[in-house]
C-alpha cells in the first residue's frame, strides 16, 4: 500500500447494516487520471462504495484514504465536496425549476460557498468562461436558458455530469449514468466520460456491458461487498470466477 | 421547444407593479381626504384602516413565501413570530396608556385587577418606543434563529418541521393565554391611546400608520426580491428541488434554510408591530395554530413561489373574508377550506398563476413551480 501514485486508497471498508455487510473488507484503488468501471451483481455494495467515499453514509470500520493520505471517513459531505471528490447520482438530480444556466452556475467551486458570500456572489467573466465551456463539453450550450425540469433524460444527465465537473474534482464519482438512455445517448455519455478522464480520476458504475467496453481500461468485480477480480474488460470476462458470480453458481471465497 | 426560465417578471408586471404602488401610497391616502363623504370616490377611515391591515398581513405572507414557496419549507408558525411582533409594539402601547387607565394606576389594568404590584422587570426595555420597535423585530428574529438552528442542524425536514412549527403555534398561545405570563391572559393588550405622542384615535394618525405600512411593505418587498434573485436565492429554489445535489456541490443547506427563517421570522414581526397600532388590540388568538396555518392558506392562494402572489392572496383572502362575513358569518372557515382545496387541487400557481395563464395565452405560460423529477436519497 505504498503506492503514492493512488488518488483514492480504501482500506478493509466494511459497512454492516444491522448484520449484511453490503462492504465486507473492502480494498479498493484508484491512480490519478484513472478511469475505472466498477462492474458486480445486484447487491454487490457498488453504490454503497461511492455511498462511503463521498460521505453520504459512514462506514462501520476501515480506511479511505483520498489525494496525499487525508482520510474520508467521519468528514461530513461538503468538506468531502470541497476536498476534490465529485458525486454523479444514478438518478438525475439537478434543479428542475432553475435553468440550465442557474443549475452549472451554482455548483462552480467557489472560495466561499455560506450563506452571505453567496446572497452578495456575481459570476465573474472566468467562471462564466467556464460555465460555457462547460456547456459545450456536455453538449446543452443551445439549452442554456431551458428550465432544467424540460430536458431530456439523456440530457438531465449530462447537465448533472457537467454541474459535477465544475467543482474541479479530482475524482468523479459516477453511478450507472446510462441507465435508460437511448443507444445514442449511451454512446455519447461514453464520449463525454473518455473526454473528461485525463483530467480527473473517474470511477463508473455500471451494468450494461457494451458501455463498459466501450469506455474501460481495467474493470473492477464487486461481489459481496468484495473486490473480487481487477482487470482489463477481457481478463475479467475470461475469468472463471466472475462467470460464476454473475450465474449465480459460486460463493465469493473471502 | 423547451420551456424557458423566466427569471425576471416581463416589463409590463414591474410597470404594473409600481402603478399599484403608487395607488396605494399616494392615491388610496388621498381619496381618504380629498373627496366629501357623501363622493362615491371617497375612501373611509374605516376602509383605509382595513386596507392597512391587509397590508400588514401582505408583509407577514412575504416571509413565509420566502421559507415555504421558495425553500420548499413549510412554516406552520409564522402566527408566533408576528405575535412577539405586535405584543412587543402592544407593551409598549400599553406602557403608554399611563394614568388614562381605567384605574387611573401607572400600571397596565389586568395587572391592576391580577393584583400585580410592580410592572414585571421584562416589560422595562418596553418603556420606550425604541424598546418596543426593535424588540418587535429582533425578538421574533432571535427566536426563530435559536429554534432553526435546533430543528434545521437536526435535519428536520418536510412535514416533521411542518408539525413542530405547528406544535410551537400552540405552545405559543397556551403561553400566551397564562396570566402568569403577565401579558394581559386571554385578554390581550389592548385600549391603547397613543403612539410616541399622537392620539391613535385620530383619523390622521391611522392615516400616517397606513402610509407607514405601505412604506414597510414596499421595502420588505425590495429585501425579498434583491434575496430571491441573488445567487442565494437560487440556491434555496435548488434546496427545494434537490436537497442532496446542494449538499454535493458544497452548500451547506441548513444554513441557507436557517437564514430565510430568521428573515420570515423578522418580517412577520414587523407585520404584528404595524397590525397592533391599527387594529388596536393583540391577544393569543391572533397567534395560535389557526391564524398561523391561514397564512399559509393566503400564500397558496395567491401563489407561492413568486413575491406578488404572496402580497395578492393576503389582500385578496382578507378582503374577501371582510366582505363574505358581512353576508355568511357563519360560513367563512367552510368558504376559506374550500378555497384551499380548490387552489390546491385546481390552481397549484394559485391566483397570480391564473392570471398570467389568462394574459397570456399565445405563449405557453411559465409554470411559477412544477413538482418532479429528483429524487436522489
Amino acid at each position: 500500500m505504498t503506492d503514492d501514485n493512488l488518488i483514492l486508497n480504501c482500506q478493509n471498508v466494511v459497512m454492516d447494516y444491522d448484520g449484511f455487510k453490503a462492504l465486507n473488507n473492502c480494498n479498493f484503488s484508484v491512480h490519478y487520471n484513472e478511469l475505472r468501471v466498477v462492474i458486480g451483481p445486484n447487491g454487490a455494495g457498488k453504490t454503497t462504495l461511492l455511498d462511503v467515499i463521498c460521505g453520504k453514509t459512514k462506514p462501520t470500520s476501515g480506511k479511505v484514504l483520498f489525494g496525499n493520505g487525508v482520510n474520508l471517513v467521519g468528514k461530513n459531505a461538503e468538506d468531502i465536496t470541497k476536498l476534490g471528490v465529485g458525486r454523479k447520482f444514478q438518478a438525475p438530480s439537478i434543479y428542475a425549476n432553475l435553468s440550465v444556466w442557474q443549475n452549472l452556475d451554482l455548483s462552480v467551486k467557489r472560495a466561499s460557498k455560506g450563506v452571505f458570500p453567496t446572497l452578495m456572489g456575481r459570476s465573474t467573466p472566468a467562471e462564466r468562461e467556464r460555465i460555457d465551456e462547460t456547456l459545450e463539453t456536455i453538449g446543452l450550450t443551445e439549452h442554456v436558458h431551458d428550465r432544467a425540469g424540460s430536458l431530456s433524460h439523456g440530457q438531465k444527465q449530462w447537465l448533472e455530469i457537467g454541474m459535477v465537473i465544475l467543482q474541479d474534482p479530482s475524482l468523479l464519482l459516477v453511478d450507472e449514468p446510462v441507465a435508460g438512455m437511448s443507444d445514442k445517448e449511451t454512446e455519447q455519455t461514453g464520449q463525454l466520460l473518455t473526454k473528461l478522464s485525463g483530467k480527473q480520476a473517474i470511477v463508473v458504475i455500471e451494468h450494461d456491458m457494451d458501455f463498459v467496453r466501450q469506455i474501460a481500461n481495467i474493470v473492477t468485480v464487486l461481489a459481496e461487498g468484495t473486490v473480487v477480480c481487477e482487470g482489463t474488460v477481457e481478463t475479467v470476462q475470461a475469468d472463471e470466477h466472475v462467470r460464476a458470480i454473475y450465474l449465480g453458481r459460486a460463493k465469493v471465497a473471502h | 421547444m423547451p420551456e424557458q426560465v423566466v427569471t425576471h417578471q416581463d416589463s409590463r408586471e414591474t410597470l404594473l407593479l409600481y402603478a399599484v404602488g403608487v395607488l396605494f401610497l399616494i392615491v388610496v391616502p388621498l381619496l381618504n381626504i380629498l373627496p366629501t363623504e357623501d363622493s362615491w370616490l371617497h375612501i373611509s377611515d374605516f376602509r383605509l384602516n382595513q386596507f392597512g391591515k391587509f397590508l400588514a398581513f401582505a408583509i407577514l405572507a412575504l416571509g413565509l413565501d420566502l421559507i415555504w414557496g421558495y425553500c420548499g419549507v413549510l412554516s406552520m408558525g409564522q402566527g408566533v413570530f408576528f405575535g412577539f411582533g405586535a405584543y412587543c409594539m402592544g407593551m409598549y402601547l400599553t406602557l403608554q396608556i399611563g394614568k388614562e387607565s381605567v384605574y387611573g394606576s401607572e400600571l397596565p389594568d389586568f395587572m391592576v385587577w391580577t393584583q400585580v404590584k410592580e410592572l414585571p422587570l421584562f416589560w422595562y426595555p418596553f418603556k420606550s418606543f425604541v424598546g418596543g420597535f426593535l424588540g418587535a423585530i429582533l425578538v421574533p428574529a432571535l427566536f426563530a434563529t435559536i429554534f432553526g438552528f435546533l430543528a434545521f442542524r437536526s435535519r428536520i425536514k418536510g412535514v416533521y418541521f411542518a408539525i413542530i412549527t405547528q406544535a410551537l403555534a400552540f405552545a405559543a398561545w397556551l403561553v400566551f393565554n397564562r396570566n402568569e405570563t403577565r401579558l394581559g391572559g386571554t385578554n390581550g393588550l389592548t385600549d391603547f391611546k397613543q403612539l410616541l405622542g399622537y392620539r391613535l384615535s385620530d383619523p390622521s394618525t391611522q392615516r400616517g400608520l397606513y402610509i407607514i405600512t405601505v412604506v414597510a411593505l414596499i421595502a420588505s418587498y425590495l429585501v425579498c426580491r434583491w434575496i430571491v434573485a441573488s445567487r442565494a436565492g437560487k440556491v434555496l429554489i435548488a434546496i427545494r428541488d434537490s436537497e442532496s445535489r446542494v449538499t454535493f456541490s458544497g452548500y451547506t443547506p441548513w444554513m441557507f434554510k436557517l437564514f430565510v427563517f430568521v428573515v420570515a421570522a423578522g418580517l412577520a414581526g414587523l407585520a404584528g408591530m404595524l397590525y397592533v397600532p391599527q387594529v388596536g388590540i393583540i391577544t393569543p388568538a391572533q397567534i395560535g395554530v389557526l391564524p398561523s396555518l391561514e397564512v399559509v392558506i393566503w400564500v397558496a392562494v395567491g401563489g407561492r413561489g413568486t413575491l406578488i402572489g404572496a402580497i395578492l392572496g393576503a389582500v385578496a383572502v382578507n378582503y374577501g373574508r371582510s366582505v363574505l362575513t358581512n353576508y355568511f358569518p357563519e360560513a367563512w372557515p367552510f368558504i376559506l377550506g374550500g378555497l384551499f382545496v380548490i387552489v390546491v387541487t385546481m390552481f397549484p400557481d394559485g391566483l397570480l398563476g391564473m392570471i398570467r395563464k389568462l394574459t397570456d395565452r399565445k405563449k405557453t405560460p411559465t409554470p411559477l413551480i412544477k413538482a418532479e423529477g429528483s429524487t436522489a436519497a
